[in-house]
């Protein structure tokens, strides 16, 4: 089960660090992924493009997580080699997780 | 008698946005206000060249665009014009104004200029500043920075609509702060009432990316459908003096506005949820509820405010060296073998012309530009070499694109398309600057 089955996400970028909300679609994949999609988890998912740390936030209110991950973006949009400087499309690097 | 309100629009939301949305806000959108948020990072940094050159430019390239799409119902309408396109020279953007509207016959129309963002020579007196990236000091970039300019607040908007003139002009002012500054003035909130201060923030940075709340950013075929998508409205936000705060989008026009665009919006570019700093309050939308109360119209209610910090964040822009860049595409029996050793070839030439990188960057587009080169890719019928390479030597960074355009003639197979890029970097850091050494210098100057 992939994340993109359970929720959608954003990515936005400020200086080095790339944040992706996650947003269930309903109370049950909000149990889902608060459980499952850790920190870690995604970590390991991102380690071919950021460094880390990864920080995740809760918001029960909102059934979303946000994902701080550090020195994601080339040193920042303005320095960045990168074609996505911004890292507009890492939020569908973070729905491909697959949840198993 | 109703309780007081007023209706703060979006105009734009980057430097290079759409100009349609705007003309659709002021004739049909009934705002008070119209707020156009057009400033990157590094723009002021180059626009500072720019003014260099000339000392009539420096602001936003779209500024005359712009306003031609909207002044006439602005001033028909009374509507109020908020925006940071001054960028690195708000006097010329305000000279530019004025001088559009007497070309559309609309006569002389006063301008306030905020003035003092630009702390440029204070910060070069304090070269121990801490960058917050790194740590190390300011002093470490010193030598080559272009700009340093201060994230003003909403009380200069306050203040320069309380001038009269119906267009205000800014260079850097925080973003949500120029929606937050409207409702200042239209509200008669008080700078320290916190509670106001959070729903005129947490409405600003829902509005201040525009189309990001009405269905841009958002459209995926089938989970994440989005109606007449070519014609996005822009939002905006009715805010009655209680703090009431409901969101909407144009009748008629395209897009959706729902607690689904919401929480993708709220959550863009935020990290600690609950300390969301801005120069007029630490927002907290942990508490933040998004209730569906017609179709297009969302209303916001839970934002926190802790007290404003007692600096400003100070973006510093500087010279980094150069960019180039080469591509060159594969396609058919083989691409991706053929891509990888244009790849060695490109770099044993450099190596061979005695260049070195600091950092080289190498793309297969198709396979791996957007999310690296993870595992278990499939390899795809067409391959785009891409190659990158930073150096603070023009001429190394130019020779990048120079080796992968020779390969058409003198590289792998069926090398096609092409193209090679050379720029110079402008890079942003930061720096947190005391209140006291930036607010003498904020003033507002009625251009009329």
């Amino acid at each position: 089960m992939k994340v993109y089955e359970l929720a959608h996400a954003r990515a936005g970028d400020k200086g080095n660090t790339s944040n992706v909300s996650v947003i269930a679609y309903d109370d049950a994949a909000w149990a889902t992924l608060r459980e499952r999609l850790t920190g870690e988890r995604v970590a390991a998912a991102f380690a071919h493009v950021a460094a880390g740390p990864v920080t995740r936030f809760e918001l029960p209110r909102l059934r979303a997580l946000n994902f701080v991950i550090e020195n994601a973006l080339g040193g920042g949009v303005t320095v960045s080699l990168a074609l996505d400087a911004h890292g507009k499309s890492l939020s569908y690097l973070m729905l491909d997780i697959d949840l198993e | 008698m109703s309780e007081r309100r007023v209706r703060v629009g979006t105009g734009a939301g980057f430097s290079d946005d759409r100009i349609d949305p705007a003309a659709e806000m002021a004739e049909r959108g009934d705002v008070d206000y119209l707020v156009f948020e057009c400033l990157a990072e590094r723009t002021i940094a180059r626009e500072r060249q720019a003014r260099l050159a000339d000392p009539e430019r420096g602001y936003t390239p779209y500024l005359v665009e712009r306003f031609q799409a909207v002044l006439p119902a602005v001033h028909a309408r009374g509507i109020r014009v908020v925006t940071n396109m001054g960028a690195a020279n708000p006097l010329a953007a305000a000279r530019a104004v004025r001088g559009e509207a007497v070309a559309l016959g609309l006569g002389p129309m006063p301008v306030a200029v905020v003035h003092g963002d630009d702390v440029t020579e204070v910060v070069r007196a304090h070269p121990e500043l801490p960058l917050l990236e790194t740590g190390e000091p300011l002093e470490s970039i010193l030598p080559d920075m272009a700009a340093a300019n201060a994230y003003l607040g909403a009380d200069t908007i306050r203040d320069a609509l309380a001038t009269g003139a119906p267009v205000v002009m800014t260079g850097r002012v925080a973003d949500p702060s120029l929606f937050l500054g409207c409702m200042l003035h239209g509200l008669g909130w008080r700078y320290d009432d916190y509670p106001r201060l959070a729903a005129g923030t947490v409405a600003g940075h829902l509005m201040e990316c525009a189309a990001q709340l009405t269905g841009g950013c958002f459209a995926d075929p089938g989970p994440k459908d989005v109606p007449d998508m070519a014609t996005i409205g822009f939002p905006f936000a009715d805010v009655t003096a209680n703090g009431d705060l409901v969101l909407g989008k144009p009748d008629g026009s395209g897009g959706r506005l729902d607690e689904m665009t919401c929480k993708e919006q709220i959550l863009y570019e935020m990290h600690d949820p609950a300390r969301y700093i801005t120069p007029d309050c630490v927002l907290d939308i942990t508490g933040v509820d998004f209730q569906a109360v017609a179709p297009d119209r969302v209303r916001v209610t839970g934002a926190r405010a802790a007290p404003r910090t007692d600096s400003y964040k100070v973006v510093v822009g500087y010279h980094d060296g150069w960019v180039g860049e080469g591509q060159v595409g594969y396609a058919g029996p083989n691409a991706l073998a053929r891509a990888r050793l244009a790849e060695q070839v490109v770099r044993q030439r450099l190596e061979m012309r005695g260049f070195s990188y600091p950092e080289i960057r190498v793309d297969y587009i198709g396979m791996s530009s957007l999310h690296g080169m993870g595992s278990g890719r499939v390899e795809p019928y067409e391959v785009r070499l891409r190659i990158a390479a930073r150096s603070r030597d023009r001429e190394a960074a130019r020779a990048v694109g120079f080796e992968v355009r020779t390969l058409h003639v003198n590289g792998p197979a069926g090398g096609g398309g092409g193209t090679n890029a050379l720029r110079e970097v402008l890079a942003v850091k930061s720096v947190l600057l005391p209140r006291e050494l930036v607010d003498p210098g904020v003033r507002v100057e009625v251009v009329a």
